[in-house]
């Protein structure tokens, strides 16, 4: 019990200090998960929408495959990476591994899916209606999709959250292909695990405290936005 | 497909697999042995003190804590089947960063500890939370680097680590550090005030945060130097690209301990494992064992055993 009370002590201490390897820390990984997150959206909510409301052949092993996706462990993304991104590897020219672009990269792989399937399965019931109306309406395909974004956005934005979400909380692939290195692609969860295996609990308790807060407040403001009209 | 009886009974039994393939290989917990484990009365030769000495062994679970480059070496996954078998222990290694590693005998959260921090090791037994230290072995820290040695170590300080650090500096040769207060930083912290350097700074300088093995991979991507103890370079050797530019100086010396965590912590502290632990480590049949370890394979032996 000792480590969570002294944790939350510094916790406190490490907000109120303006510590600036501790912000900069928090920084790094809100930038990389907001990126990460933002370009997932961009990707997966046109498709998840088409996705719902179009009928191919081959559809439903898309889906499964989508779904499967969803819950790939991102420790494996992680190391594909990686192996991609070594120096002697097809990628290898750009340099990428040990970079926030490489931690970038693999939460987008991670969170694409995810908000794929979220916004799928919140079309697939309510977008068909939403077509049909555009239809009647007269609309074209392009005011059709616009139409379908705005009536469904309370789910588009629960499935950007729990992208953002799964994000933040990511360790191992990040920890892969970034290397934990000071300044560069240290971020919360990577430092956690970093101060763990130094011993130093009572620090990696306060750093995860952090890390809920940040959670807790990203998730009430959103929540707050959906919840007005 | 229809949610029915059918269905959910495929999921279950999907879901079941590792529970049952788990089950098979779990070992039965210690509260299942109560009878001591005697010793083989067959080999009296290689134990290090009469079975008589050592307190019964009810416990035949030992947690030993290690450091990364410990593990990392492959020395201990040759020494302790033979640790194991003999006394019929089942010893189980939690490999950490240093500090976890003492942390873990501060705590009582293992029963043995291995490191290679002298000073740090020495505070535990000063604080009551371990017995006796020992000498084990020992090895160097080599610094090792890209083929290309931009920073000229092979050529202008192959044995001079003071030297050679201040080659790095002045170059501002990416160099990686472990940046995780483990013997090995704080041995390179060290260093870099020896050479005159001071605390290193720049883009240069990359603090890592994480164990010897996953620097060395890093070095070897970015085509970095570091400092490691020669046994997980050796270990390694193979799948980096990285060679040896600077050894043999007097103060990379790296000293292995090995103590006892003190059982006065709690019952929970298995102090009669422990205890053959620290004996057998130090016999001589086992430091034997410990200068042949990686000879066949590397050509030289990673660890010179120097208990007394």
């Amino acid at each position: 019990m000792d480590n969570f009370v002294s944790g939350f002590q510094d916790a406190i201490q490490l907000i109120i200090s303006l510590d600036p390897e501790f912000f900069e820390i928090v920084r790094l990984s809100m930038v990389v998960s907001l990126t990460a997150t933002f370009l997932a959206a961009i990707v997966a909510i046109p498709f998840g929408t088409w996705l719902g409301i179009k009928d191919f052949p081959g559809k439903r092993l898309l889906v499964r495959i989508i779904y499967t996706l969803m819950s790939m462990p991102p420790v494996v993304i992680g190391l594909v990476l990686f192996l991609l991104f070594l120096r002697n590897g097809p990628l290898g020219e750009f340099r990428l591994n040990f970079t926030a672009t490489a931690m970038i990269i693999a939460q987008f792989v991670l969170v694409t899916p995810i908000i794929t399937g979220v916004v799928f399965n919140g079309t697939k019931d309510r977008g068909p209606d939403i077509q049909a109306l555009a239809r009647t309406m007269g609309a074209s395909p392009t005011q059709t999709v616009w139409l379908l974004i705005k009536e469904l956005r309370i789910n588009i934005l629960s499935a950007v959250v729990t992208g953002y979400g799964r994000a933040m909380s990511e360790v191992g692939a990040v920890m892969v292909v970034g290397g934990n290195i000071k300044g560069h692609t240290r971020i919360m969860t990577t430092t956690i695990a970093m101060l763990r295996n130094m011993g130093e609990y009572s620090l990696a308790i306060a750093t995860g405290i952090v890390l809920l807060l940040i959670s807790f407040i990203i998730n009430s403001l959103l929540y707050h936005w959906q919840q007005e009209r | 497909m229809k949610f029915n009886k059918f269905n959910l009974l495929i999921l279950l039994i999907v879901l079941a697999l590792p529970l049952v393939t788990a089950c098979s290989t779990t070992e039965p917990a210690p509260a299942e042995e109560p009878a001591p484990v005697e010793e083989p009365a067959e080999e009296p030769a290689e134990e290090p003190q009469p079975a008589d000495d050592y307190q019964e062994l009810t416990n035949t679970e030992l947690i030993l804590a290690t450091t990364t480059s410990t593990e990392n070496s492959g020395l201990l996954d040759f020494i302790l089947p033979i640790f194991n078998e003999m006394f019929g222990i089942e010893t189980k290694v939690v490999a950490v960063g240093t500090g976890a590693a003492l942390q873990m005998g501060v705590d009582g959260e293992a029963d043995v500890i291995l490191a290679h921090a002298k000073a740090q090791e020495e505070e535990l037994v000063t604080n009551g939370d371990t017995l006796e230290r020992f000498d084990v072995m020992y090895n160097d820290f080599i610094i090792v680097g890209p083929p290309s040695d931009p920073a000229g170590l092979a050529e202008n300080a192959p044995a001079d680590v003071n030297a050679g650090y201040v080659l790095i500096a002045e170059n501002e040769a990416p160099f990686v550090s472990r940046g995780d207060n483990s013997g090995t930083h704080i041995m390179e912290l060290s260093l870099w005030e020896s050479s005159g350097v001071g605390t290193p700074a720049g883009d240069w300088y990359i603090e890592a945060g994480q164990g010897m093995g996953d620097v060395i991979l890093m070095a070897s991507e970015m085509e970095a130097y570091t400092m490691t103890d020669r046994a997980t370079y050796l270990a390694m050797k193979d799948d980096v690209d990285l060679e040896i530019v600077l050894e043999g100086d007097e103060t990379l010396f790296n000293q292995y301990g090995v103590m006892a965590v003190n059982p006065d912590k709690g019952d929970h502290i298995n102090y009669p494992a422990a205890e053959r632990f620290v004996d057998w480590i130090l016999a001589p049949e086992t430091q034997e064992l410990i200068s042949e370890f990686g000879v066949e394979e590397y050509g030289e032996p990673l660890f010179f055993p120097n208990a007394k």
